[in-house]
């Protein structure tokens, strides 16, 4: 049975959250927009229902705070959760600053991980939860480590969730997206065969729901690329400048 | 390095990306100059800076669509490929299109652009009701045609400041269908006459092989009833630069013979991608002409003294004995109100080269051709013409103003408007 219910999106406005937004709107689903910035989430939400005839229910939120109220006011509830909140944050001023380094913590994992949590609490059979984590949490990198870890917490977390939903019919995946085109990366010059657009991540993610996947790298290359860079001995890795 | 489609020049500034107005004035107030950019579709450098360049690639929201009043508002980031597939779905089309869909509705505004229906329709500017405007000095205002500043924006070339959202009225369509009718010609009297006597069709464009005395393909357009909605095509790319040999007088000789000789004279139904964005197909087609770049020469010679000057322009093309890939010729209808709009009753020529010094040298024979017939260069096309060559740009004062009274330091500067004194 194919999954009808509302798409519930975490972090709607961030580049990824539109493209999928997007996506979605044209598959006739209801949208259901969690985000922070209330002008942008209306004028998108406008944008989708005139473009698409969407409908859509916007909510402001921050994943932050409590999530418990809002949760429970939603019904249906949601047949797919997507969770996209993550900071990358500065890596020097996370090291100098532990405030800094919860905030990064807190937004990549346990805002995230407990705000899914709750929601497969609810979720019926035949639900999907997707959530993304990132490549920088398959190795703990010298330059990236307070973002890479709390991903490599994320990603476990995910893993677990899978195992324990997986007996009541709900599906977990995964989605590792590589380098993305977004604000995340501005200034940043990436390699364009790693490089993917918010758009390819959206079409991949409708992909691996269709086909109920469990761990996706968008773009397959970084399947590759992070089993080498897992193969490094760690004594080699800790000289490495990654 | 950052350039316009025609890879030439290439400028030094930096690529400047910001979300909404709020930072979009951030930037303003932080950078020295800056000049507005959307897809980057103009060949020269009307899009170029050596200081910055700024961005609003996420402003591409429809704000407000009203069916009845055949009338829709957009941010002016939103890209026209993106929006033909909603408007087609719901029976309505731009009333104008320039000859590639991959062109954001800002920029459409800042070069008020023309198309194959310029005879009948005008430019884009005449379908704009309202602008909302983001200023040198910050501040948000929103616009109709009774404001000074209107007519100065409408091609305006992001000189008055920055384009938010454009709203415009639209075509009611049956379908994404147009029925296509093309004539062979063997000369350029018979062009011209075919051309002329198609000024009742809604769209007319004609092709032309300047390697023969003029012979060519008059195609004529009209939206046809039917209701079918053609599937939004997906482009092939070229993928690398070609060498530089790749065009040359036997190549583009051979090219201009397989049109010519593959053409049909005959009625057919095309769909809206193909009859308006041929070139669309073939992402970044401009990758053909190598490293060094394109430059094209687009011009409008008034009616009076339209036909000697063709005759000059392309007796003088023929002489360098390069040939031009692609030349288009079309008649131009009423001029329109914008202060530096192009299009002036009588015909337009564009021809694409390869960036070469010969080439520049041609085009300064040409430039004086043009200007000696009370021609114009298209802005949005041009890539190196000197100041002088303005001359016909009757308005330019005008424009020169207003520009004034809304950004007296002078904040939104291109290559293109430093180039010319604009």
């Amino acid at each position: 049975m194919s999954n009808t219910g509302p798409v519930l999106i975490l972090g709607a406005l961030s580049d990824i959250g539109v493209a999928i937004g997007r996506a979605y709107a044209g598959t006739g689903r209801k949208l259901i927009l969690l985000a922070r910035d209330a002008e942008k989430l209306q004028r998108e939400s406008e944008h989708l229902r005139l473009k698409y005839n969407a409908a859509v229910e916007p909510h402001v939120f921050d994943v932050l705070y409590s999530h418990s109220e809002l949760l429970a006011r939603l019904d249906p509830f949601p047949g797919t959760v997507i969770s996209l909140v993550g900071l990358m944050g500065d890596h020097e001023t996370s090291a100098a600053d532990e405030m800094a380094a919860d905030l990064v913590f807190r937004s990549n994992f346990n805002a995230p991980a407990l705000f899914l949590q709750a929601c497969a609490n609810r979720m019926a059979a035949g639900g999907v939860i997707v959530g993304i984590s990132s490549v920088a949490g398959d190795r703990g990198r010298a330059s990236n480590y307070f973002y890479g870890s709390a991903k490599a917490g994320f990603t476990a977390f995910l893993s677990g969730l899978r195992g324990r939903m997986a007996a009541r019919g709900v599906q977990v995946i995964t989605v590792k997206p590589g380098f993305v085109k977004t604000r995340m990366l501005a200034g940043m010059k990436t390699p364009a065969a790693l490089t993917a657009a918010p758009e390819e991540v959206a079409a991949a993610i409708l992909k691996a729901e269709a086909k109920l996947n469990d761990v996706i790298y968008v773009r397959p290359i970084w399947g590759l690329v992070m089993a080498i860079i897992k193969a490094i001995p760690e004594g080699r890795f800790k000289k490495l400048k990654l | 390095m950052i350039s316009g489609w025609g890879h030439y020049p290439l400028a030094e500034g930096i690529l400047l990306d910001a979300d909404d107005a709020r930072s979009a004035i951030e930037q303003i107030i932080a950078t020295p100059s800056l000049i507005p950019r959307g897809l980057g579709r103009a060949y020269g450098d009307a899009a170029l800076s050596n200081l910055a360049m700024l961005a609003l690639p996420r402003a591409d929201h429809i704000l407000s669509f009203d069916p009845t009043a055949a009338e829709i508002e957009v941010e002016a980031g939103t890209i026209l490929a993106d929006l033909l597939p909603f408007l087609l779905a719901r029976g309505f089309f731009v009333p104008v299109t320039p000859g590639t869909a991959q062109v954001t509705i800002g920029g459409m505004a800042a070069s008020d652009v023309h198309g194959k229906n310029h005879h009948g329709s005008g430019t884009f500017g005449r379908h704009i009701t309202a602008l909302t405007m983001l200023l040198a000095d910050g501040s948000q205002i929103r616009i109709t045609p009774d404001h000074e500043l209107f007519w100065a924006t409408i091609s305006g070339m992001g000189l008055t400041g920055v384009i938010l959202a454009v709203r415009f009225r639209l075509l009611r369509v049956a379908g994404g269908m147009i029925r296509q009718t093309a004539t062979k010609t063997r000369d350029l009297d018979e062009t011209l006459a075919i051309s002329e006597s198609s000024r009742s069709a809604t769209y007319s464009v004609a092709w032309i092989d300047c390697l023969s005395a003029g012979r060519g393909v008059v195609f004529q357009g009209e939206h046809a009833p039917e209701a079918e909605i053609p599937p939004t095509p997906r482009p092939r790319a070229v993928p690398f630069d070609m060498p530089s040999f790749t065009l040359n007088r036997l190549t583009i000789g051979a090219f201009n013979q397989a049109i010519y000789h593959t053409a049909r004279s005959g009625s057919a139904l095309v769909d809206v991608w193909r009859f308006f964005y041929p070139l669309d197909s073939l992402h970044d087609w401009n990758r053909i002409y190598g490293k060094r770049g394109l430059v094209q020469y687009q011009c409008v010679l008034p009616h009076e003294s339209g036909e000697p000057g063709l005759r000059q322009l392309l007796a003088e093309i023929a002489r360098q004995g390069l040939g031009s890939f692609l030349v288009v010729l079309k008649l131009c209808g009423e001029e329109g109100q914008g202060l530096l709009s192009f299009p002036r009753p009588g015909f337009s020529l564009a021809l694409d080269f390869p960036a070469t010094p010969e080439i520049f040298a041609l085009f300064e024979r040409l430039d004086a051709i043009t200007i000696d017939h009370g021609g114009r260069l298209y802005l949005a096309k041009d890539a190196r013409a000197k100041p002088a060559s303005l001359r016909h740009y009757q308005r330019l004062d005008q424009f020169r103003a207003v520009r004034e009274r809304y950004d007296p330091q002078h904040r939104f500067v291109s290559l293109l408007s430093q180039r010319l004194g604009l």
